[in-house]
Order: structure tokens, then C-alpha cells, then sequence
């Protein structure tokens, strides 16, 4: 049987690997490379790691990690991609198919996009030709506003779009979306757990599978994920905070009858 | 048990075991993952970017990401085809497709209209149904895989063990005996096939961290 998911989500600023909160607030918490081998360890089922840098400055700072100073991020991806015998999502940025080209060239295995994929939705269709559907992951940042209706954001959130994010989510499939990122923009960094209204939303509204992030302060969370209709579920902040991030959170779902891989 | 981790190569020792693998690169995505895989149990992997370069292999890996008729017009395009036939079908080197290169295999594809596969496992590549709605195309994670020939790629790994998927369609050999692994999403499937030095793998071992690696060591091991 197909086990649900459970996914480390890694954001990384200018380099550096950050924890965030709101989409407003980042904390630089380590370096990049040295994250993916300890999950990679840990034996988790996939990784995605999101560039949510504004700029084109990166620098990894400092010289005490005894690794090669990487200061691109497509080079962190090759570094990243050696040592990940596990599937790989690289996300942010990602503007065009050449785009995406030059990170499955670089190791990895599935590309998200988020912004460029709302402003130019054929770019969606022509990403999933040249690399088929699997392939192609469209992110979604999803807002909840105080009368309750939700809206999807790009730039980081600092763009409204007038879009739902389950019609978005729907429309993205039909244009060749093979799996929905979903965050909430607003539980992001909270720890209160996921938008579980949103996941349902939006995976009622599509075929394909949703990964659900955002909110995550307890693994007993990651079941109500799964039990919104997400067949993932990831998580940012968790994984930097907690030992054994990987074995806690597979017991919590295993113990609420999911079917995961141990 | 820790997984196999920046293992560094020693190429003096590696050669001298002469476990190589030449993998075909024609323009179908990722090879450096299946390339670091190889790396990490002790082989040599090299990389093939002409067709000619097939010649002196010892093994030929074929991965492969993509839909089924843009595959076949790149392995036609780079004139693999008939270097392939001859390497694999004529001197018999073992040989291993992963998923898309797994597919190829087949007579025919029915992924965007019907495409003429290599042929060399008579049957069809067909999208996968999903009766119940809760299953959800493509497939994509872990899932398990019953070893029905326990042998070549699986020697050692048990009845079953949990790899890693990502596709939406299968090849459905005419002959079942060549299946060598079976999955089940929703109905059961060609997880792999074995047909004398052809194995091929639906999931991808380069991605299914200790399972997938101990897979790839035994077909560094084949034929050597």
C-alpha cells in the first residue's frame, strides 16, 4: 500500500538555512548542506528545499563549517543532491523552463513553482511537457482573511492574486500540475497546526496529491493533515527544534493509524 | 543501521574489482542521482553521451524521467537504438531501466497517442486506473513491492521491501513471467522485470535510500 508522506521542508535565504515565521520573520538556524545529511541519515522519505531569497547575494557566512563555501544556490543543490538518496524538490525563483532545467541538471528530482506559475500559467503546461507531470509541483500560499474567505499570494505573500486557492489548485492540475505544496501563510511558524479547512478545500478540489505545510508545533498534528485528505504532510520549523524529528512524527502517525514507512 | 553516507570513492580499489556501469545519457533528466547512487556502493559509473561510448561498457543503466514518445524520439534521435540492440540484445550485457527507461521496453506507449517502444518486452505502457477516488495519479511515494523472483536485483532483500515511486502509467507485459516485482495502488502492477540480462525497475532505486542501493549493488554485481 502507498504510505502517506512525511516531509522536511528547508527554506534557504541568501544561502543559509532559515526558520520563518509568518512569511515575515527569518532566523538564520545552520548551514544547508550539513542539514540534508543529517535527515538523509534520519532516512526521511523526501526533502524539498524552497529559495526564498529576494536577492542574488549568498553567502554562507561562515568559515567554521569545514565544507566548501557555496555561494549559489544551484551549487548548494549539486552539493545537496550528492548526498540524497531520496527524492528532491527544489523550489523558488524558478521563472522560466530553462529554469528548470538547470536544477534537474543539478540533481533534482521534482521542481516547484509558485509566483511565475500564477503570473504565467503556461508556464505550468510547458515545465510538465518537457519533464512530464511528476515532475512539476505548483506551490500555493494560501491567506485567510478576517471575514474567513482565503486568497492565494505570491512574491512571499506580499502580492494578492483575487485567486481561491482551491480554484488555483484545480486549474494548476489541469494544466499539468502532478502535486500541490500548500502553505498557509498565516499558520506558517505558528504551531498551531495546519488549516485543516484549507487542505480540504483544496483536496477536494483536485485529483492529484496534496502536500500539506504550515503550522506544525506537534506531530500529533501531522495526522489531521492526512485526515483533511493531504497524502503528504511536511513541516519547516519542526525539523531544526525537535531530535529525531523523523522517528517522532512516523510514530505519531503510525499511532493514529496511518500507514507510513519506518 | 546508518545509511551509506558521502561514502568517498577509491577508484584505485573500484577499478580493480571492475565494477562498472555506463549510464546512458540522451537527454531524459537526471542522471547524476543514479550515477551518485552507483558511486556510493563501490561502482564506477560512468556516464555515456554517444551512443559509441556503449562499446566498452560492462553494464548499461537507461534512467529516464519524462513521457513515453518524447523518450523514444531522444534514444531514436542519438541513434541509441540500434547501439543498444546491439550491446544489450546482441552481446547480452546486463542491463537496467529505470522507470521511463523501465517502460521503453515495451512494444508500445500509450502516453499523448500511441509510440512505438524498443520491443523488447512484448506488451503496453498504459496510464494506471484508479477505481477508488481516494487513490490519486500520479503515484507518487513509498509503497511496497513483493519480490516474485528473489534473485538478481533483490538477492538478500527478503520477500518485500518499500521503494520509491513516481509515475502515472505501467508497463503491462503480455508474458507475466518476466515480472519480477509486484505493487499494488488500488490493482497490482509491474513493479520490475527480469527476462535473462534485461531487469528493469517502475520505481527508482537511486531514490529509495538503503533498499534502492542494496538493488543497485546487485546489478553492479551482475554479470562481473
Amino acid at each position: 500500500m502507498l504510505k502517506k508522506r512525511l516531509i522536511p521542508v528547508l527554506l534557504l535565504q541568501n544561502g543559509l538555512l532559515v526558520r520563518s515565521e509568518l512569511f515575515k520573520i527569518h532566523q538564520v538556524i545552520g548551514n544547508p548542506i550539513h542539514e540534508v545529511s543529517r535527515l538523509n541519515e534520519w532516512n526521511v522519505d523526501e526533502l524539498v528545499y524552497l529559495d526564498i531569497s529576494l536577492t542574488d547575494e549568498y553567502d554562507l557566512r561562515r568559515e567554521d563549517h569545514k565544507i566548501r563555501n557555496l555561494t549559489h544556490p544551484l551549487d548548494i543543490l549539486a552539493a545537496v543532491s550528492k548526498t540524497c538518496f531520496m527524492p528532491l524538490t527544489w523550489g523558488g525563483r524558478i521563472r522560466s523552463v530553462e529554469d528548470m532545467r538547470l536544477r534537474f541538471s543539478r540533481g533534482a528530482d521534482k521542481v516547484t513553482i509558485n509566483s511565475e506559475g500564477v503570473r504565467t500559467p503556461q508556464l505550468i503546461t510547458d515545465g510538465a511537457k518537457a519533464f512530464g507531470v511528476q515532475a512539476i509541483v505548483v506551490s500555493i500560499d494560501a491567506v485567510r482573511h478576517p471575514d474567513g474567505t482565503r486568497e492565494v499570494r505570491i512574491d512571499g505573500a506580499r502580492t494578492p492574486t483575487g485567486l481561491k486557492p482551491e480554484e488555483w489548485a484545480r486549474q494548476a492540475e489541469d494544466r499539468g500540475a502532478g502535486e500541490i505544496l500548500l502553505q498557509s501563510i498565516d499558520r506558517d511558524g505558528t504551531g498551531q497546526g495546519y488549516d485543516l479547512d484549507l487542505i480540504h478545500a483544496v483536496a477536494s478540489a483536485t485529483t492529484i496529491p496534496i502536500i500539506a505545510c504550515s503550522g506544525v508545533g506537534r506531530y500529533e498534528q501531522y495526522a489531521e493533515g492526512i485526515r483533511a485528505g493531504a497524502s503528504a504532510v511536511a513541516a519547516a520549523n519542526i525539523w531544526h527544534f525537535k531530535e529525531l524529528a523523523d522517528r517522532g512524527g512516523k510514530r505519531a502517525l503510525s499511532k493514529a493509524g496511518i500507514d507510513v514507512r519506518v | 543501521m546508518r545509511l551509506l553516507v558521502g561514502l568517498p570513492l577509491n577508484r584505485k580499489i573500484v577499478m580493480k574489482s571492475g565494477t562498472t556501469v555506463t549510464i546512458v545519457d540522451c537527454g531524459m533528466g537526471n542522471l547524476q542521482s543514479v550515477a551518485n547512487a552507483f558511486e556510493a556502493v563501490g561502482a564506477l559509473a560512468c556516464i555515456a553521451r554517444t551512443p559509441e561510448e556503449l562499446s566498452a561498457a560492462e553494464r548499461i543503466v537507461l534512467p529516464g524521467v519524462g513521457a513515453f514518445g518524447h523518450g523514444m524520439t531522444k534514444l531514436r534521435e542519438g541513434g541509441w537504438v540500434r547501439k543498444l540492440e546491439d550491446e544489450v540484445r546482441g552481446k547480452g550485457k546486463p542491463f537496467l531501466g529505470i522507470c521511463l527507461g523501465m517502460q521503453l521496453l515495451a512494444s508500445v506507449g500509450t502516453e499523448h497517442g500511441q509510440h512505438e517502444g524498443l520491443n523488447w518486452i512484448t506488451g503496453e505502457v498504459r496510464r494506471m486506473v484508479c477505481v477508488e477516488p481516494s487513490l490519486r495519479l500520479p503515484h507518487i511515494g513509498w509503497n511496497d513491492v513483493r519480490f516474485v523472483h528473489s534473485d538478481g536485483l533483490y538477492e538478500g532483500l527478503g520477500e518485500s521491501q518499500v521503494f520509491y515511486f513516481v509515475h502515472s502509467y505501467a508497463l503491462n507485459p503480455d508474458d507475466g513471467s518476466v515480472v519480477s516485482g509486484v505493487c499494488n495502488y488500488g490493482t497490482e502492477f509491474a513493479a520490475s522485470i527480469q527476462k535473462d540480462n534485461l531487469y528493469a525497475t517502475q520505481f527508482h532505486p537511486e531514490k529509495s535510500h538503503r533498499a534502492g542501493l542494496a538493488v543497485l549493488k546487485n546489478f553492479a554485481r551482475l554479470g562481473g
